[in-house]
């Protein structure tokens, strides 16, 4: 039966048993392999997508959980690498093997879609879900909170509801927060 | 458990070399030609291959071609640094290229291909400059020729060859098509370090870019056109095998497309991975669990008590450690202990391969190119050329991916079926079928002088070989240097020294594991260092320095660390410190770990780690402190929750839910320092693993008066 829903701002529509996990879909039906399978039972984070903005473990969620919804991967998190979280992560240098890197930067753009200027505390919280087995923690944070700061820097362009930016015109220096796309 | 993992390199040349840091060394150098696979045709676009390693292109752009796995340890942008420094290209023009196996790429470290050992930057130091200054040579007689001028009246700078006294410049994308066509020139002079441009500055790692948007391809990520998906039933007890197999409900589910029995367990073969493990769940198969059947942690920890009564292998003798022991004004004796612990990459094991009647191709996220390529040509019945290693980035390594049972496991399913295959581990296969840190067991003792100095230092370990599991015969006297590196190589000026070793093999399969004997054996020797200090009446950083007086690295990077932890300041209330110092791979490395204790609730939190670290010659100084950081958390995840725990003669972990691993949330603050030095580069990958776990329990027992001896730290350690 075929089951559709928003993929990074497009219409997608995919003919897989109902009880398939997302991560499954994503990644061997069509191809999007950004998502990355760690443990298959939500335990790691590295499967993290947003469903209508919030992030969610797609390697425990049925796809027939998302029909007629928002999902963003990583792929749709910005189409230039532009994301005030990419940013930051390239400016702090995170990744190290960068497996679990796709599913703590969906994490963080979370965290920063519904808290602007996290504290360590609320990072400890949003971040502790996504286990790193190279160790870039230290460099996490500090990227978040550097995406704080090119979030704040660019007040009144950033968009903090995870709105559909394929869906609208982009506007050249307009950054997103939250997992637009 | 060793049958099958050497296949089809030779034997020989790894043995000359070793592979554990004690034991590894760089033997001869040569500077391979163009490799013909890469050699296109330098006409048109296509690039012009100066050497194995350097190809450019008439655009400029420069394509390195990176013969090290990235694991994560930065060694792609580390190859990149040291390459560019003598080639003297544009840093902006460089690509990178995962190098096909071949004997080109050999590391000298193993006589193969392969990663590990912290051996990279090591052993790609001397011939990586050699055949980057090598280039530059000919791309400066290409140019020369064509302004029919002498070589020495050119010069370059940042990709560009200028002829400063006619005012003219070529670029080394121009020349880089005749340069290709010259004799590779032997004995280049080599840059003075004075005049490094690159090698030295902090340098953002190359492969960041793909690892912020999901582009970076892991082995995992691999899609072939006709592709099918495998998973792999295994006996859960090691050394088991299938006795019979019904698959009747496994086809049933839909998706699943073939069932099939491979050496090492049942295939089920699938249109996705996650049919294909919904087919594994509902297979029917009755296992011979073999002779390990019966094993539990509880009689492996009794095995090795009870070799603790034999004399093993002698791993270092001076003076006459038993009779000053008995001589000794105060004698102390211990018993430390550590669990198997799996290595828990973030990506899962994996492999694709794809058998045809003349070649092999597989794409694997490997450690040890030589291998996988032996491997995939014995099983098909190939010559080694015709099987075609395809590496890609390694979502973790840390020895795991050393292996050679994914590439197995892949080529004899798609050899099987016809078709190729993608085989995914779950984590649970992972964590159930790892080749784990062996598990290990020490009695120690130490006889302390009147002067509260020690005298005699004594110790037995008992634990697996690893060595005699991966290269069966490839120890002498029964004696494998990696199960005692860490304390057979104990530092310090004691007069009286004996250890030794019992081969003890209790049938679980061990591996490398990062940082490999220095893991556990740091672990014991640091933390009975501590407690010779403290039977001496000595302060601990005090009384390491002191007899670190003939290792004059191990005593700079001690007092580095001490100096900015502010050892010789007071702590806040309810802080406390312990400290600890290890070589580990020709690199030096001592933490200090800061910590508080909540005796009631049983728990321990670590609030700053810092770490000073002696590599020699610092390629980039920004990937040792990110490898310094990275070290320390596994380290830490060890020391806080790490036990595979055996009953069944299977292991009991599953997944992160019981195999945990630090997290955001208990992330202490890490500083790293680095001594300047002008010594030989060394690695950085695994140094910082061995001190965390002495430095945090010597911590502990500041806190508590209570030492820890084994591992995992547990609540009722810290009551």
């Amino acid at each position: 039966m075929a089951i559709q829903f928003i993929l990074n701002g497009k219409p997608q529509s995919v003919d897989v048993p109902a009880n398939m996990p997302l991560l499954w879909v994503l990644r061997d039906t069509l191809g999007m392999t950004g998502t990355k399978f760690g443990c298959g039972m939500a335990l790691c984070g590295a499967c993290t997508v947003h469903l209508e903005g919030e992030a969610i473990r797609s390697c425990i969620t049925p796809v027939s959980g998302v029909a007629g919804k928002k999902i963003t991967t990583i792929e749709g998190l910005s189409p230039d690498r532009s994301h005030p979280v990419q940013r930051a992560w390239i400016e702090v240098d995170v990744p190290q093997c960068g497996y679990c890197q796709s599913g703590q930067i969906m994490s963080a753009a979370a965290l920063l879609s519904q808290k602007p200027q996290p504290s360590d505390a609320d990072i400890d919280d949003a971040m502790k879900g996504n286990i790193c087995r190279c160790g870039t923690y230290q460099r996490i944070r500090q990227a978040v909170h550097r995406a704080a700061e090119l979030h704040k820097a660019s007040a009144g362009l950033i968009r903090l509801d995870g709105a559909e930016a394929a869906e609208e015109e982009r506007d050249e220096q307009s950054v997103e927060v939250g997992g637009a796309a | 458990m060793s049958a099958g993992i050497v296949t089809g390199i030779d034997r020989r040349g790894f043995l000359k070399t070793g592979m554990a840091g004690a034991a590894s060394l760089i033997v001869g150098f040569y500077l391979p030609g163009r490799i013909e696979a890469l050699a296109a045709t330098p006409a048109g676009a296509a690039p012009a291959s100066l050497n194995a390693w350097m190809l450019i292109s008439p655009d400029d752009s420069v394509k390195i071609m990176i013969d090290k796995s990235e694991m994560g340890q930065g060694i792609l942008t580390a190859l990149c640094m040291i390459a560019a420094e003598e080639l003297d290209c544009d840093w902006k023009k460089i690509h990178t290229e995962f190098a096909p196996a071949a004997k080109e790429y050999f590391n000298p470290a193993f006589g193969m291909q392969g990663t590990g050992g912290s051996s990279s930057v090591r052993s790609s130091w001397d011939p990586m400059r050699k055949a980057g200054a090598a280039a530059r040579d000919m791309l400066l007689q290409a140019a020369a020729t064509q302004w029919k001028v002498d070589k020495s009246a050119c010069r370059t700078e940042n990709g560009v060859i200028y002829h400063d006294a006619s005012k003219r410049k070529l670029t080394y994308g121009s020349v880089a098509a005749t340069a290709a066509t010259l004799p590779v020139p032997q004995d280049v002079p080599l840059k003075d370090p004075k005049q490094y441009r690159i090698v030295g500055k902090p340098t953002k790692r190359l492969d960041t870019p793909d690892k912020v948007n999901g582009r970076a391809e892991f082995g995992i990520d691999v899609r072939r056109p006709e592709m099918l998906y495998a998973v792999v039933a295994r006996c859960p007890v090691f050394g088991g095998k299938a006795a019979s197999f019904d698959a009747t409900k496994a086809k049933a589910v839909p998706g699943v497309k073939n069932v099939v029995e491979i050496s090492r367990g049942i295939a089920v073969v699938a249109d996705n991975t996650w049919s294909a493990m919904q087919g594994r769940r509902a297979l029917d198969v009755k296992w011979d669990e073999g002779a390990n059947a019966a094993a539990t942690s509880e009689s492996i920890s009794k095995l090795f008590a009870d070799q603790m009564s034999k004399t093993g292998a002698e791993a270092r003798k001076e003076g006459d450690a038993a009779s000053a022991l008995s001589g000794a004004a105060q004698k102390i004796e211990a018993i430390y202990e550590v669990p198997y612990l799996a290595h828990a990459t973030m990506e899962p094991i994996n492999c694709t391969a794809d058998v045809r009647a003349d070649r092999v191709d597989v794409w694997a996220p490997t450690q040890f190119q030589t291998m996988a390529q032996g491997t995939a040509a014995k099983i098909c019945g190939l010559k080694p050329e015709n099987a075609f290693i395809h590496t890609t980035y390694l979502g973790g390594g840390f020895g795991r991916k050393a292996g050679t049972d994914f590439v197995i496991e892949a080529v004899e399913t798609s050899k099987a079926i016809g078709k190729p295959v993608k085989l995914t581990w779950s984590r649970e296969d992972d964590m159930q079928h790892d080749y784990y840190r062996p598990a290990s067991y020490a009695k120690i003792a130490g006889g302390i002088g009147a002067d509260g100095w020690p005298v005699a230092w004594t110790t037995r370990v008992a634990c697996s070989s690893i060595m005699e599991a991966w290269f069966p015969g490839s120890t002498k006297n029964n004696l494998d240097p990696t199960s005692v590196e860490g304390i057979g190589t104990l530092p310090y000026s004691i007069p009286n020294i004996y250890v030794d070793y019992v081969r003890t093999e209790p049938g679980i399969p061990v591996g490398f594991w990062r940082s490999v004997g220095a893991s556990q054996n740091g672990f014991f020797s640091e933390c009975f260092m501590d407690e010779l200090a403290a039977a001496g009446k000595k302060d601990p950083y005090e009384f390491r320095r002191h007899l670190l007086d003939k290792a004059p690295r191990l005593h700079g990077v001690l007092e580095l660390a001490a100096q900015k932890a502010g050892w010789d300041k007071p702590l806040p209330a309810g802080r406390y410190r312990g400290i600890a110092v290890l070589e580990a791979f020709q690199s030096y490395a001592s933490q200090v770990v800061e910590i508080s204790v909540d005796r009631k609730a049983r728990t321990v939190k670590v609030h700053r780690v810092v770490c000073a670290v002696d590599v020699g010659r610092v390629v980039n100084p920004t990937n040792i402190v990110m490898q310094s950081e990275s070290a320390i958390v596994y380290g830490l995840s060890s020391a806080l929750y790490g036990a595979i725990t055996i009953a069944k003669g299977r292991v009991e972990q599953t997944n992160f839910n019981n195999y945990q691993m630090l997290r955001m949330d208990a992330m202490p603050v890490i500083e790293t320092y680095i001594v300047p030095s002008e010594e030989k580069p060394t690695g950085a990958g695994e140094l910082a693993v061995p001190p965390l776990v002495p430095a945090l329990c010597n911590a502990i027992f500041a806190a508590t008066g209570k030492r820890i001896r084994r591992m995992p730290i547990r609540p009722e350690d810290l009551a």
